[in-house]
């Protein structure tokens, strides 16, 4: 599934990777409250083009590009029906539509995107344990942080068992391709099954080896590792705090032109 | 002074209709590398869990008589607690190891002790160096070979230094090379840092060179107990069919019908290559 | 018979797992395909019932280029015992899971209870017919994966690491009924790292490292050749240890089996003696 390759971490030593997670997370969400505060093409396509140089100073180009492609499809979805509805209630039946409502649809397009390019983003540089670090060190509590590193520790196990069960029933004569729509969904059964034995039996023996490297001997854990905020982290929380500034004041006293009334006919 | 001290334990697991270990009495002193041993079914694991108190506290069930594990007593202890003084290694590789990282794995129980930073991070390195896991520091769990990833398990446990080690067949999913490496790396810990050893293994073949104390265990009880010689070479091995050494095997059959009589009966290749150059140069001279 | 061709295959990681293999296995022939774990074992009995299909190279299985064939067809004709059974077991009682491949097959519903039932009886499992597979024990479960394969009565048994885990009398009784699949006249693939198992089985032996095989032939002669033990990273069954640390003497290297062992030493203490 494409889209999800655009959210898995890959390892690498860019500056972007480097930055403590918790700074940018603070970017995406101002990001993301930039991008719901403007419904005008202009300001939203600015935002997406931002982007672009961090991407490329990251590296990741590849992964991100596949993740707008995944994206690509449910984008589609949001400008039809976004057009379609508004289009139906506001004027129908005159044709043809007006460029404002093509824009603001295109607009409405254009933030989704903005968000999964910036979620994209976050996921593809921070590793799973820095976030679980981020987490735990922002006070959430470590059952939580625990269990989102070990399920993630464990995602590639799980997906190589899956492929096991599947290999051991396709050999005694299960055919996933065969069968209606209906056949096929029991057909996953023989798979399903195994799984959710196995994964309930995983928990046991973690549960077990967690109790016995001494699972709550303290109230007060410690962590091998500290994430510290560095000067390159305080710049990219002033840069998002300076873009959010930028972005009160357009919209506060600026009149935003439709895009279409800037193009020279 | 006895390290391990069990007194007529028995066990029963909750809505089970048997009893999982029966009236069972060993004592294993400090410093020993126990061998436990016995077919499937037999109570080695439900003994192990009780010396480091998953059972009863994890398997909650009614754990009867007296056990002591380094001068604590089992019934009364929290298993974060005897954790400190046992460490255990499953047999399943991947299921004891939770982190991303190797390093942060092994720091799991120290994190949990809530021990500072810089006392960690001496007891991780030392812990990867003495598990000859140095190089494998930053690695992910699920990159690496199965015995790679037990030895991350036996540092992991090895870093909170416990006084006792319990291991419930870790070379199971161990090819014959890579189970070796973990019988030397275990020996290691016994010889040359006196940790007492308790290793739960059918594969007696490759283990039994490294033990001064074997049990055998059938249907929860203790039917064999004493060094490894002496147990091996004795008849109710051979009726419960312990898989004993093909090097003990083989004296047993040699003897048979007045045939060829070694001094001692050996446990492992390399006694019974000696014992049979001595018998056979002797009659040559 | 299993015939391979000079066989590449490649994972999608790029992983190169096998390199150049070659191999015929004639009807009726036992195997034990050994190794070193990541020697590439496992990847190449997945050939035999199409699981995997080579980049290079071909696979025929009694003529059939498994690139041609689905895996359901070859598999009618080549049992693969997985290693661990509770990646098989998800039927509510013993009986469905080992009618579970019949079913698949297309069995008549008549012919299917008489199979079940003598799967079941020659693996002494009749009396958990309606037990659930999840309530039995490790053991047990294995024997009812076993069940489930043998049940469609393939004429080729592929046995994935069959000993892990297994206490020696579960391995003695394992070496029992190869021998009664045998007698069947089933060909037999087992892939095993177990020395000492293979020693007491003495089947012919292809041993494999790093993609490539390495040699190919009995097992007491292939266990016992110093070089080639070395080369593929195997340990050598201890009776053949003794032997090799003797050979100073005289004595024949090529010894695996303990009987053989007496005999052979009380043969040289006579010839010595007199």
């Amino acid at each position: 599934m494409s889209v999800f390759d655009g959210l898995k971490f890959r390892r690498a030593s860019s500056p972007i990777h480097r930055l403590d997670p918790r700074a940018k997370f603070f970017y995406v969400i101002i990001l993301f409250v930039i991008a719901v505060m403007f419904y005008q093409l202009l300001p939203l396509i600015i935002l997406f083009l931002i982007q672009i140089p961090f991407v490329l100073l990251a590296g990741v180009q590849r992964e991100w590009i596949r993740s707008m492609k995944g994206a690509s499809f449910l984008a589609t979805m949001i400008f039809v029906f976004n057009f379609g509805f508004n289009y139906l209630y506001t004027e129908y039946p005159r044709f043809p539509p007006s460029a404002s409502l093509i824009e603001y649809s295109l607009a409405m397009t254009f933030r989704f995107i903005v968000l999964v390019e910036s979620f994209s983003m976050f996921f593809l540089t921070t590793s799973p344990d820095l976030l679980g670090l981020a987490l735990e060190q922002s006070h959430v509590p470590y059952e939580f942080c625990f269990a989102f590193t070990t399920a993630v520790r464990f995602v590639p196990v799980l997906a190589e068992e899956a492929q096991t069960i599947m290999d051991a029933q396709k050999s005694r004569g299960l055919e996933l391709e065969k069968g209606n729509f209906l056949k096929r969904i029991r057909n996953y059964i023989p798979i399903l099954i195994p799984l959710i034995v196995s994964a309930i039996r995983r928990s046991l023996e973690l549960a077990e080896a967690m109790e016995s490297r001494a699972w709550g001997a303290s109230e007060n854990r410690t962590n091998l590792y500290v994430l510290k905020l560095r000067k390159d982290d305080v710049a990219l929380v002033a840069i998002a705090i300076g873009m959010l500034a930028l972005a009160v004041y357009v919209w506060l006293y600026i009149k935003i032109p439709l895009l279409t009334t800037l193009i020279p006919r | 002074m006895a390290l391990i001290e069990a007194k007529n334990l028995t066990y029963t697991y909750p809505g089970a209709t048997k009893q999982s270990i029966q009236d069972v009495s060993i004592t294993i002193e400090k410093g020993d590398f126990v061998i436990l041993t016995g077919p499937s079914g037999c109570g080695k694991t439900t003994l192990c869990r009780c010396f480091n108190g998953l059972i009863p506290h994890f398997y909650s069930g009614k754990l009867e008589g007296n056990l002591n594990v380094a001068n604590l007593k089992v019934a009364d202890s929290k298993i974060h607690e005897l954790a400190k003084h046992v460490g255990f290694v499953f047999q399943n590789p991947e299921n004891q190891l939770f982190a991303l990282s190797v390093e942060k794995d092994v720091a799991f129980g120290l994190e949990n002790f809530g021990m500072p930073r810089d006392e960690m991070r001496k007891r991780v390195n030392w812990a990867l160096q003495t598990a000859d896991i140095e190089n494998l520091r930053e690695r992910a769990p699920h990159e690496l070979s199965g015995g790679q990833q037990q030895r991350v398990a036996i540092a992991s446990v090895l870093a909170m230094q416990p006084e006792v080690m319990v291991l419930d067949e870790p070379t199971s999913f161990l090819d014959p090379l890579g189970a070796l490496k973990i019988f030397q790396v275990i020996n290691e810990l016994n010889k040359k840092l006196g940790i007492t050893v308790v290793l739960v293994e059918h594969r007696l073949d490759l283990a039994s060179k490294y033990a001064n104390h074997v049990i055998v265990m059938d249907e929860g009880k203790i039917v064999l107990d004493g060094e490894p010689r002496s147990v091996f070479n004795s008849e109710e091995a051979r009726l419960i069919g312990v898989g004993i050494p093909k090097a003990t095997r083989l004296y047993q059959i040699l003897k048979d019908d007045n045939g060829i009589r070694l001094s001692k009966a050996p446990v492992n290749s390399e006694e019974a290559a000696q014992l049979l150059r001595e018998v056979l140069m002797r009659d040559r001279s | 018979m299993i015939e391979v061709k000079d066989m590449h295959f490649k994972y999608p990681s790029g992983v190169e797992a096998l390199r150049g293999v070659t191999l015929t296995i004639p009807n009726g022939d036992f195997v034990a395909v050994m190794g070193q774990n990541g020697a590439g074992k496992t990847t190449l009995v997945k050939h035999f019932n199409g699981l995997l299909k080579p980049t290079k190279g071909d696979v025929l299985i009694d003529g059939v280029n498994t690139r041609d064939v689905s895996i359901a067809k070859l598999a009618r004709n080549v049992g693969f015992v997985f290693q661990n059974p509770d990646h098989q077991l998800f039927c509510e009682t013993v009986e469905e899971e080992v009618a579970f491949a019949l079913r698949n097959f297309g069995f008549e519903k008549d012919i299917i209870s008489k199979r079940v039932t003598w799967a079941l009886n020659l693996l002494a499992l009749t009396q958990y017919r309606q037990t659930s597979p999840f309530m039995l024990s490790g053991g047990e479960r294995k024997r009812v994966a076993l069940a489930s394969v043998l049940a469609w009565d393939p004429k080729i048994v592929i046995l994935d690491e069959p000993t892990i885990g297994q206490d020696h009398q579960q391995k003695e009784k394992l070496r029992q009924f190869i021998i009664q699949l045998r007698e069947q006249k089933k060909t037999i693939v087992i892939v095993t790292h177990d020395v000492e198992f293979v020693a007491e089985c003495n089947p012919r032996v292809v041993l494999m490292t790093e993609g490539k095989i390495v040699a190919d032939g009995n097992a007491d002669k292939i266990l016992t050749d110093r070089d080639v033990v070395a080369k593929a990273s195997i340990v050598p069954p201890q009776i053949a240890q003794i032997f090799m640390q003797l050979a100073d003497l005289g004595l024949p290297t090529n010894v695996i089996d303990v009987y053989e062992a007496r005999k052979i030493l009380l043969d040289f203490m006579e010839a010595h003696n007199s």
